[in-house]
C-alpha cells in the first residue's frame, strides 16, 4: 500500500490519462450503448418480445448461434493442432506460417466473403470438386459454418500458442520417466495444462463468429428462415426503418456479447492464475 | 536440450528413448504438420490467392482500369479522409488507457480494460445499429439534427464514428501488455532525476513501446479501412459519396462486376499482409531482446 501511494507520487499524468480514456469511452461507447438500451426499454413487453421471437428471427439465431458453435469447435481441434505443430516441430516455411494465422484477422471482412463465395460456388476452386459428391456449400448453411470458422481460426490459434511455449518440458519428462506413454503424457500432462487457454480460444471465436456478417453475408446467399443470420435481419430492419425491431434484436446481442465477454473474462482469470 | 547431453553419455539406445519419450515418432510428426497444413492451406491460402487470381487474371490494364474509375477513386478518397481521423484518436486513446492501467492501480481496472475489449465481441452491425439508434432521422437525436440541417446517418460523420468505435481496442490492446510487461523503474529513475513527465513519456517510454505503437498503429488502420458492417448500417451506400472500399466492393460484386471487385480488394489484401508482416517483425525483435 505504502509503495503504491509512493510510485502515485513519483509517475504523473493518471488523472490526465484515465480522465481522456474514460471520457473517450464514455462518449463514444458508454452513452450510444445506453441509448439502444433506453430505446428499447420504451419498447412494451409485448412489442419486444414479439420482435425478439418471431419465427423468422428465431431461425437466425439457431443459424448463428449453431454455425458459430460448430465453427468454434473446428477451430478448437485443428487451432490446438496448428499451436502444437507451429510451437513444437520444425519444417520450412514456419515463420511465414505463424504470421498467416493472423490473416483472418487483418483481411476486411467482405474481401474474404467475396473470396470464400468464389471458391464455394459450383463453378469456384473448391465448390466445383464438392459439387461432385453432391455438396453445396455456397447459399447453404454449410456456407455459414465455412465463414465462421475462418473468421474465429485466429483466435485458439494465438491463446494456445504462447501457453504451450511455456509450458515446461521437465513435467513432460517426469511424466515419461514415471511410465506414462506419450499419449498418456499428452491426455494427463499437457491437455489439462492447456484447458484454459483452449476455453479462451474457444469462446473468443464463438463471440466473435455469433457477431459476424461481412464474410458470410455473400456465401450465405441471405434465404429466409434458411440461411439468414441474425445480424442480417438486423440490418434490413434497419434499412426498412423498423428502428423498434433492429433494436430489440440488436439488445438481445449486445447482452449475448456482454454474457460472453463476462465468460471470457472469468477464463482469463482463471488462466493466469494457474500460472500459464 | 538438456536430455540430449544426458543421455549421448555412451548410450545410443537410451538416448532414442529419451527422445521417444518427449517427442512424436517421425511419421507422426508429419502427419500431424501435413493435416494442419493442409488446413491452412484451405482456410488461409486459398482465399487469399483467389483474390489476387481474381484481380490480375486479365492482366494489369483492366486492374487499373478497375481502380482508376470515378467510383472507386471515390471510395479510396473517403478511406483515406477517414484513417487520418480515426487512427490518431484511437492513438492518443491508445497511449493514454495504457499508461493509466500499465503505471498505476486504482479500482475497477477490470473493467475499464474489459470495456476497452467490448468492440470485439459486440457485432458490428451492432455498432452501426446504435448509433443510427442515437443519430437516425427517428433516433434520440434526428429531429434536432434535422432541425439544425446536420446529417450524420447516410453521411461521412457517421462512418467516422462507427469506425471509430471499431477500432478503438486495436492500439491500446497491443500497448497494455507491453507497458505492463515493462514496468516502471525506468520511467522512474528518470523522473527521479529531474526530468519532466512529457520529457520521460518522450525519451524513455516511448523508445520501449516504439514497434508495438507501429504494430498497434498498422493494424488500425488496416481494420478502419478494412471495417464493413458498421459502416454498411449507417452510410447508406450512396454511390461516389458514403461508399468506403468494402462497400464498393459489395456493390461491385453485386452487379457481377468480379474482375473490378477483385481489383479493389487486392489493395485492402496487400494492406493486410502488410500488417501481418509487420507483426512477425515486431515479435522477431521482442524476441530477439529477450534473448540478449
Amino acid at each position: 500500500m505504502l509503495s503504491a501511494a509512493k510510485q502515485r507520487r513519483v509517475i504523473p499524468g493518471f488523472g490526465l490519462t484515465l480522465g481522456f480514456s474514460l471520457l473517450y469511452l464514455g462518449f463514444i461507447f458508454l452513452i450510444p450503448v445506453g441509448g439502444l438500451l433506453l430505446y428499447t426499454s420504451m419498447m412494451s413487453w409485448d412489442d419486444f418480445w414479439k420482435a425478439v421471437s418471431h419465427p423468422q428471427v428465431v431461425a437466425s439465431y439457431k443459424l448463428s448461434f449453431g454455425a458459430s458453435l460448430i465453427g468454434a469447435t473446428i477451430n478448437l481441434v485443428f487451432g490446438a493442432l496448428v499451436a502444437w505443430v507451429l510451437v513444437r516441430y520444425t519444417f520450412p516455411g514456419k515463420k511465414i506460417v505463424d504470421a498467416l494465422v493472423d490473416l483472418p484477422f487483418a483481411l476486411p471482412t467482405a474481401v474474404a466473403g467475396i473470396a470464400l463465395v468464389t471458391l464455394y460456388a459450383s463453378t469456384g476452386w473448391v465448390g466445383r470438386y464438392l459439387d461432385i459428391f453432391g455438396i453445396k456449400v455456397a447459399y447453404s448453411q454449410l456456407g455459414v459454418v465455412i465463414a465462421l470458422t475462418y473468421i474465429g481460426l485466429p483466435f485458439v490459434v494465438r491463446t494456445v500458442q504462447p501457453v504451450l511455449e511455456d509450458l515446461e518440458a521437465e513435467r513432460e519428462e517426469a511424466s515419461a520417466s514415471l511410465g506414462a506413454s506419450r499419449f498418456t503424457t499428452i491426455r494427463r500432462v499437457i491437455l489439462p495444462s492447456l484447458l484454459p487457454a483452449l476455453l479462451t480460444g474457444y469462446a473468443l471465436a464463438f463471440a466473435r463468429a455469433v457477431g459476424e456478417y461481412g464474410s458470410v453475408v455473400f456465401i450465405s446467399g441471405n434465404m429466409p428462415y434458411r440461411t439468414e443470420i441474425t445480424p442480417l435481419l438486423i440490418v434490413s430492419k434497419t434499412e426498412q426503418y423498423d428502428y423498434q425491431g433492429a433494436a430489440a434484436i440488436g439488445t438481445v446481442m449486445l447482452v449475448a456479447a456482454f454474457l460472453l465477454l463476462l465468460l471470457i473474462n472469468g477464463l482469463q482469470w482463471w488462466t493466469q492464475r494457474r500460472g500459464w | 536440450m538438456t536430455t540430449q547431453v544426458l543421455t549421448h553419455v555412451g548410450n545410443p539406445e537410451l538416448a532414442a528413448r529419451w527422445r521417444r519419450a518427449t517427442d512424436e515418432p517421425a511419421w507422426l510428426r508429419w502427419m500431424l504438420i501435413g493435416i494442419a497444413l493442409t488446413f491452412l492451406a484451405l482456410f488461409l491460402v486459398l482465399p487469399l490467392t483467389v483474390v489476387l487470381y481474381g484481380a490480375f487474371e486479365q492482366g494489369l490494364q483492366v486492374w487499373w482500369a478497375a481502380i482508376n474509375e470515378p467510383d472507386a477513386l471515390a471510395a479510396i478518397r473517403l478511406s483515406l479522409l477517414v484513417v487520418p481521423i480515426v487512427v490518431p484518436i484511437n492513438l492518443v486513446f491508445g497511449v493514454a488507457a495504457a499508461w493509466a492501467i500499465a503505471k498505476f492501480e486504482f479500482r475497477g481496472k477490470p473493467i475499464l480494460i474489459s470495456l476497452i475489449d467490448m468492440p470485439f465481441a459486440i457485432s458490428p452491425v451492432v455498432v452501426g445499429l446504435i448509433f443510427v439508434i442515437l443519430f437516425g432521422s427517428q433516433g434520440w437525436l434526428g429531429p434536432w439534427l434535422a432541425v439544425h440541417d446536420m446529417r450524420i446517418i447516410f453521411a461521412v460523420p457517421g462512418i467516422i464514428i462507427v469506425i471509430a468505435f471499431g477500432t478503438m481496442p486495436f492500439i491500446a490492446r497491443e500497448l497494455i501488455p507491453l507497458m505492463q510487461q515493462q514496468g516502471k523503474e525506468e520511467e522512474e529513475a528518470s523522473l527521479t532525476l529531474g526530468a519532466s513527465g512529457w520529457k520521460t513519456f518522450w525519451y524513455v517510454t516511448l523508445p520501449n513501446i516504439k514497434w508495438g505503437l507501429i504494430y498497434g498503429v498498422i493494424l488500425c488502420n488496416a481494420r478502419a479501412l478494412g471495417e464493413f458492417g458498421a459502416v454498411a448500417v449507417v452510410s447508406g451506400r450512396i454511390r461516389g459519396e458514403t461508399n468506403t472500399m468494402p462497400l464498393h466492393i459489395e456493390v461491385l460484386y453485386n452487379e457481377y462486376m468480379f474482375t473490378a471487385a477483385f481489383a479493389v480488394s487486392s489493395l485492402l489484401t496487400g494492406l493486410a499482409l502488410v500488417t501481418i508482416a509487420v507483426k512477425g517483425f515486431v515479435e522477431w525483435l521482442g524476441e530477439r531482446r529477450t534473448r540478449r
